[in-house]
């Protein structure tokens, strides 16, 4: 699929075309999803997140693109085209494309945008070469140029997987494309399910790719918090000490009150019994002890 | 009568009181405490020029030049350091020198830009001088020795083009000169002994030599004359008498005798191979500074030529190597002595010879030396004045091992192991278990000693026992003491620290005082006759006993290169942890660029190891089919990562089955899967780092203040990488903020999915990182705010973050035991935070504990050479300004800019590990300590409870009070008892 020179025309092309992917998915055989992490390229936030049912995600974001293109076309823009290239165990032979836009911004810098991506048709050869890498538990690798714009430097930028690790229904790939500027800096290619250990042989229903690619760029480290302005106004303010709450008696004092609780109580029982003691030692009679003391003397 | 119960519950509470007292304990070391668990050992490192004072100054001290860039003064007596400056790598000091008499010791580093004065006495320095100089291969320094014109004694610096006189009483540059000439290289100065004139010597490309007369006072030229050589000479020239200079040609095969006159230079050639027959290798001058006698080196000889004036040169004797020839001493006005040491079988053999009578010999000494020290790489000779008025002779030698021995009457006086100053890596072995029926007193001394032991013992009880017997009483308790033993201990406190030095030995040390156990000079390491220099790389485990071959010795494996060049082969060897005895040793066919310890032991407890070579192929290690069998189970499941810092990429490998071109089946062939290739305009890889392999991690969940649970991500393979811009990659301040720039990475080693990316603007390195656990601490230097900063990445699991119900987790409808495999694609939370920290940093580590329970400390080894324990709940990432309650119950400090720096917690408190360079945790049995062994110039140890000592009571718990307590409960159980009995008895009969 040729890069549209007209960029009011993609976003109408782009319909179309996923419009003739979903009906007819044995002819068409790339499902695209195109996702962006770049904060230029319109409101990131309500981007919808990368899911499952790519057409309409795809379908979404191109009718969101509008105002975004609107402005791209306002800086200089150039189309940029380049090869994706799959290892099935006979070295690297191209299996899809890449073209984007590449935006140069006022002081210079240049970044790509509008990544878009189509995947070849994995043909008779190549099918059963993927069906050798199932059975033998094989990697299955990708690579892309490093320098898009200076292809004559051949530095790749290699992921693989285990092949099994692809299989669902149809060939299921998530591609994360790590950027630096216009250069990739490394491509994570994985599955888009889980994939543990015991890795059973499944073949898929559909040979057919069903690609989901995602553009990531540095995020910025915080700035370092600095809490030197606070402490010149503290320096500078009325001295404002601050108090520690002020603790209730029991929680300030229980390590005192406890012990001489016990000491009180073990002083009260000891005097409760002192008068018994003096009272049963000297033989007192008394009123109520004459009762008791008489069956004694008898 | 008091009542019982009272004095029971007072006796109680006293007793609460007590233990309470008891267990307040301390995060610091007290003053009385130092020394008790920690020793720090000063070393100097490998001497290349030494100095003496003068006869007359009376003090015995040596000045000495190290390798390692020490300047240091030595007590001639007994070996230990006066004073000692570690000046800093990016200034080596090439040249030392002894200025005005006894007082000054002169310096020149940096290429012969900086010129400095020390103080000899006390090692202040005087004055520094920067000289603005050429560059050049050698620097070189002089200090006038005439007195007739030395009344303001110059010091002469000659670097490539320039020459200077500096006044060695202030460092007032009198004069300096640059000499026109293109591709000038001064390579002597010579000075007339009758008039204030002085001669430089240099060649101008390399065959043209140009002699300048100066006048030493004004720096005048005088005379200019020009020679050129019909064949290239190679630069290296020595001074063979006064007026006759010796040079090397290119080929160096060729002397040219050069004389210098006063008007004009005229030479002679003479060829080496018909003086010395059979020479081999590459010849050298050896540097003998003495009349009319030249010291010749070749690989196998060090032949001794005496000059007859530039007629011809006359072979006196040559020596086997490996040989050593001192420089020239004056003894006298007219004569010289010089000292030769060679080796014969085990003994070495001191010969000190005049130059007058070089066929006579005034001493010929043999002299015992450990067999551990190698060959003779130095000697330095020293004359002194013997009680008959005669003149004695006394030497330092520098072995092959690094150590300097002093030998005087035919003795080793002292050694030092200097060899410690330069360790590469460094291990840990378990030392013996103690078995029943041999006791410690008889693998320590014999009967006899034993014997003399109890009797000085109990002489000390007895007071009968003088100062020297009691000192002698004090060493052997601190001998015999728990903390020595040679066995292993229940705490796990006692191991042997073996480490690997530059010179290729092997030393084990004890953890209770740092005393050598054994020490063994590797002979695969040892540089051969053709001149290769091999290298020590590495230091590991390779047989730990365990259950099943519990009766054998452990081992440990050095892998080295036999050359410099990383293509070189590498050796391996195979050391007891326990005798030092080299068990095995092993020249491999292939270079060795990385070590890979597997996890996997074979059935005899091997640990095996995977080394990868230039060709990135794979070389298993031990080769037996038993380890092949165990590693061909875990081979589909084996990944190994390069990171290739020249060309800015980032490789992933798998192994595939065998070689290509090789029948060897230990023999692995790699094949890459990933690749992260940096951008070499704008990122250059500075720093990669991962976890420890042997670390242990308690809990895979962190608790947070509301309750919820948060699952850290704990992949072994996860590996941090910086990479700073091109232009930041320089020192500090060389880049302006907007130009710099630090990436950090976490990338997952076996499928190089990049995790988490995060850039800091207006940052540059140097960085230096220690990751854990699940998290990273990195250190580099902010460019905007002026200040170095310490971040931490923390990162979470988020794929198991939905583990939260207890229903759930009790129906078992939980992913928490299912395995993780890389490829599925990780969710992961990142959190970070960055800090100000005051100082710049040599390394950091983290502690490490048998369990992982214990929290953790960052162990920084800061810019004035100390560690400094940093708690990690200071930099964790969740501080926030005004924390809630339940956080600050969960421990998390309030939010400041920077982290503070307390100082008491220095691991080192008043000691300085100079030149640091490591640090290393080891775990201890004992969960809540941990071993931290130091090293660089100087080493030091100590044990550490980041977490205070909560599974052992301290050593300042007072036993006695608790004993008192209990005998004092005891007694009042028994009186109250009795008071009981007799008050019962007494209602009886009432």
């Amino acid at each position: 699929m040729a890069a549209p020179r007209r960029p009011r025309l993609l976003p109408l092309l782009l319909l179309l075309a996923l419009s003739l992917s979903l009906a007819a998915a044995s002819a068409f055989q790339s499902d695209e999803l195109l996702l962006h992490d770049d904060d230029e390229f319109e409101g990131a936030g309500a981007r919808p997140t990368p899911g499952p049912p790519a057409p309409a995600a795809a379908a979404v974001s191109s009718s969101r693109r509008r105002p975004g293109d609107s402005s791209a076309a306002a800086a200089e823009s150039s189309a940029v085209q380049f090869a994706l290239e799959h290892d099935l165990g006979a070295g690297f032979v191209p299996a899809g494309s890449f073209s984007a836009r590449l935006k140069s911004s006022a002081h210079g810098s240049q970044t790509l945008t509008k990544l878009r991506f189509t995947r070849n048709e994995l043909i008779g050869d190549e099918k059963d070469a993927f069906k050798k890498l199932l059975d033998e538990d094989g990697f299955y690798s990708i690579r892309l140029l490093s320098n898009v714009l200076d292809p004559a430097r051949k530095d790749y930028v290699v992921s693989s997987i285990k092949a099994r690790c692809i299989p669902r229904e149809s060939l299921d790939e998530h591609i994360v494309i790590h950027m630096d500027g216009v250069n990739i800096l490394a491509v994570n290619y994985g599955s888009v399910g889980g994939c543990t250990y015991p890795r059973p042989v499944k073949m898929p229903s559909k040979w057919v790719f069903n690609s989901y690619t995602v553009l990531k760029t540095s995020e910025q480290a915080p700035r370092t918090p600095s809490f030197v302005d606070q402490l010149i106004e503290a320096e500078n303010g009325p001295g404002e000490v601050v108090k520690p709450p002020e603790k209730s008696f029991w929680a300030k004092y229980w390590m005192y009150i406890i012990p001489l609780g016990l000491i009180v109580m073990n002083a009260v029982t000891a005097a409760a019994n002192m008068p018994e003691e003096q009272a049963g030692g000297q033989g007192q009679p008394g009123a109520q002890r004459a009762p008791n003391a008489a069956p004694r003397r008898r | 009568m008091a009542p019982p119960r009272h004095l029971l519950l007072l006796l109680l509470l006293g007793f609460l009181a007590a233990a309470s007292l008891a267990f307040t304990l301390t995060a610091a070391v007290y003053e009385d405490q130092v020394g008790l668990a920690d020793w720090h050992q000063k070393y100097i490192g490998k001497v290349k020029q030494a100095v003496y004072h003068s006869q007359k100054s009376g003090r015995r001290r040596v000045v000495v030049l190290t390798e390692e860039n020490v300047i240091a003064s030595l007590d001639l007596r007994s070996g230990d350091i006066f004073w000692r400056h570690v000046i800093e790598k990016n200034d080596p000091v090439d040249e030392l020198s002894l200025s005005l008499g006894k007082f000054v010791v002169v310096t020149l580093s940096s290429g012969g830009s900086i010129l400095r004065a020390w103080n000899l006495p006390d090692g202040q320095m005087i004055w520094e001088t920067n000289l603005q100089v050429s560059k050049s291969s050698k620097p070189l320094l002089h200090v006038l020795s005439n007195n007739k014109v030395a009344k303001d004694n110059l010091v002469f610096v000659l670097a490539g083009r320039w020459i200077y006189a500096v006044s060695s009483i202030d460092g007032v540059i009198s004069w300096g000169k640059e000499f026109s000439l293109d591709g000038l290289d001064l390579k002597q100065i010579i000075q007339s002994p009758e008039n204030d004139i002085v001669y430089a010597v240099g060649l101008a490309g390399s065959s043209k030599l140009n002699l300048y007369q100066l006048n030493a006072k004004t720096g005048e030229t005088v005379k200019h004359i020009q020679e050129s050589f019909p064949i290239a000479l190679c630069g290296e020239t020595i001074l063979g008498s006064h007026n006759v200079l010796v040079a090397l040609d290119e080929t160096r095969s060729d002397l040219f005798l050069i004389e210098l006159k006063g008007e004009s230079i005229s030479y002679n050639k003479v060829h080496i191979s018909d003086l010395v027959q059979g020479l081999s290798g590459t010849v050298k001058l050896l540097p003998l500074m003495s009349n009319g006698v030249i010291a010749l080196q070749a690989s196998s000889t060090v032949s001794l030529l005496k000059l007859k004036g530039i007629d011809g040169l006359e072979v006196i004797q040559s020596f086997e190597q490996p040989a050593a020839v001192s420089d020239a001493l004056t003894i006298t006005e007219k004569d010289e002595a010089f000292a030769v040491v060679q080796h014969t079988g085990s003994e070495i053999e001191f010969v000190v010879k005049f130059t007058s009578d070089v066929t006579g010999e005034v001493i010929r000494e043999k002299i015992n030396i450990d067999q551990h020290r190698g060959n003779i790489q130095k000697v330095f000779l020293n004359n002194y004045i013997r009680t008959d008025k005669s003149h004695g002779f006394r030497a330092l030698v520098v072995m092959e091992d690094h150590s300097l021995l002093l030998v005087q009457q035919g003795e080793v006086v002292w050694s030092r192991e200097d060899g410690l100053a330069s360790i590469v890596d460094v291990t840990t072995s378990e030392l013996p278990i103690e078995k029943d029926g041999v006791s410690v007193a008889n693998v320590e001394h014999n009967l006899f000693e034993w014997l003399k032991g109890h009797m000085l013992k109990l002489k000390g009880t007895l007071m009968l026992a003088n100062a020297d017997e009691l000192a002698a009483i004090q060493a052997m308790r601190l001998k015999s003491s728990e903390k020595n033993k040679m066995t292993r201990d229940h705490n796990g406190f006692r191991k042997l620290l073996i480490v690997l030095t530059k010179a290729g030995k092997v030393i084990a040390l004890h953890t209770g005082d740092g005393r050598i156990i054994w020490s063994n000079l590797l002979q695969s390491l040892r540089s051969s006759k053709s001149g290769e220099m091999p290298s020590a790389l590495r230091i590991c485990q390779w047989q730990v006993p365990h259950h099943r071959v519990m009766h054998e010795n452990p081992s440990i494996l050095i892998i080295g290169r036999s050359g410099a060049d990383s293509a070189a082969p590498g050796v391996l060897s195979v050391l007891d942890s326990y005798s030092g005895e080299e068990l095995n040793s092993l020249k491999l066919d292939h270079s060795v660029v990385q070590i890979i310890p597997l996890t996997v032991k074979d059935s005899s407890e091997h640990r095996l190891q995977l080394i990868v070579d230039s060709h990135s192929r794979a070389h298993l290690y031990p080769r037996s089919p038993d380890a092949m069998n165990v590693f061909l189970h875990e081979m589909p499941n084996t990944y190994l990562y390069t990171v290739d810092i020249e060309t800015n990429v980032i490789r992933g490998h798998s192994l595939q089955k065998s070689c290509d071109n090789s029948d060897d089946e230990y023999c692995f062939s790699t094949k890459e899967l990933w690749s992260i290739v940096f951008p070499s305009d704008t990122e250059r890889i500075a720093i990669s780092e991962t976890r420890k392999m042997n670390e242990v991690v308690h809990a895979q969940a962190k608790i947070i203040a509301d309750q919820d649970v948060m699952y850290k991500y704990l992949s072994k393979n996860l590996v941090f990488v910086a990479t700073v811009s091109p232009k930041a990659s320089g020192e500090i301040g060389s880049a302006a903020p907007e130009e710099a720039w630090l990436v950090a990475y976490l990338i997952d080693a076996v499928t190089g999915r990049i995790l988490h990316r995060v850039t800091h603007h207006g940052a540059q390195g140097p960085v230096h990182a220690v990751v854990s656990e699940n998290w990273v601490v990195y250190h580099y230097f902010n460019l905007r705010a002026h200040r170095f900063e310490m971040a931490v990445i923390e990162i979470y699991d988020q794929s198991r973050a939905d583990n939260k119900d207890v229903m759930k987790l009790i129906l078992g409808k939980h992913n928490l035991s299912a395995p993780i495999t890389s490829y599925t694609r990780p969710e992961v939370m990142v959190k970070s935070q960055s800090y100000f920290f005051t100082f710049s940093v040599k390394a950091i580590a983290a502690t490490q504990t048998a369990k992982g329970i214990t929290s953790k400390q960052l162990l920084i080894g800061t810019i004035g050479d100390q560690v400094l324990a940093l708690d990690k709940r200071f930099v964790d990432p969740r501080r926030s300004v005004n924390p809630t309650q339940q956080e600050k119950e969960e421990g998390i400090i309030p939010l400041t800019d920077a982290l503070p720096i307390i100082p008491t917690s220095y691991l080192t408190h008043s000691l300085q590990v100079e030149a640091l360079r490591g640090i290393v945790s080891i775990p201890s049995k004992l969960e809540s300590t941990t071993l931290v062994f130091t090293y660089g110039v100087d080493l030091f140890y100590t044990q550490l409870a980041p977490s205070r000592t909560y599974d052992s009571l301290t050593d300042e718990f007072s036993y006695a009070l608790l004993l008192i307590t209990i005998a004092a409960l005891v007694a009042a159980i028994v009186v109250t008892w009795i008071w009981s009995e007799k008050k019962e008895l007494r209602d009886k009969w009432r």
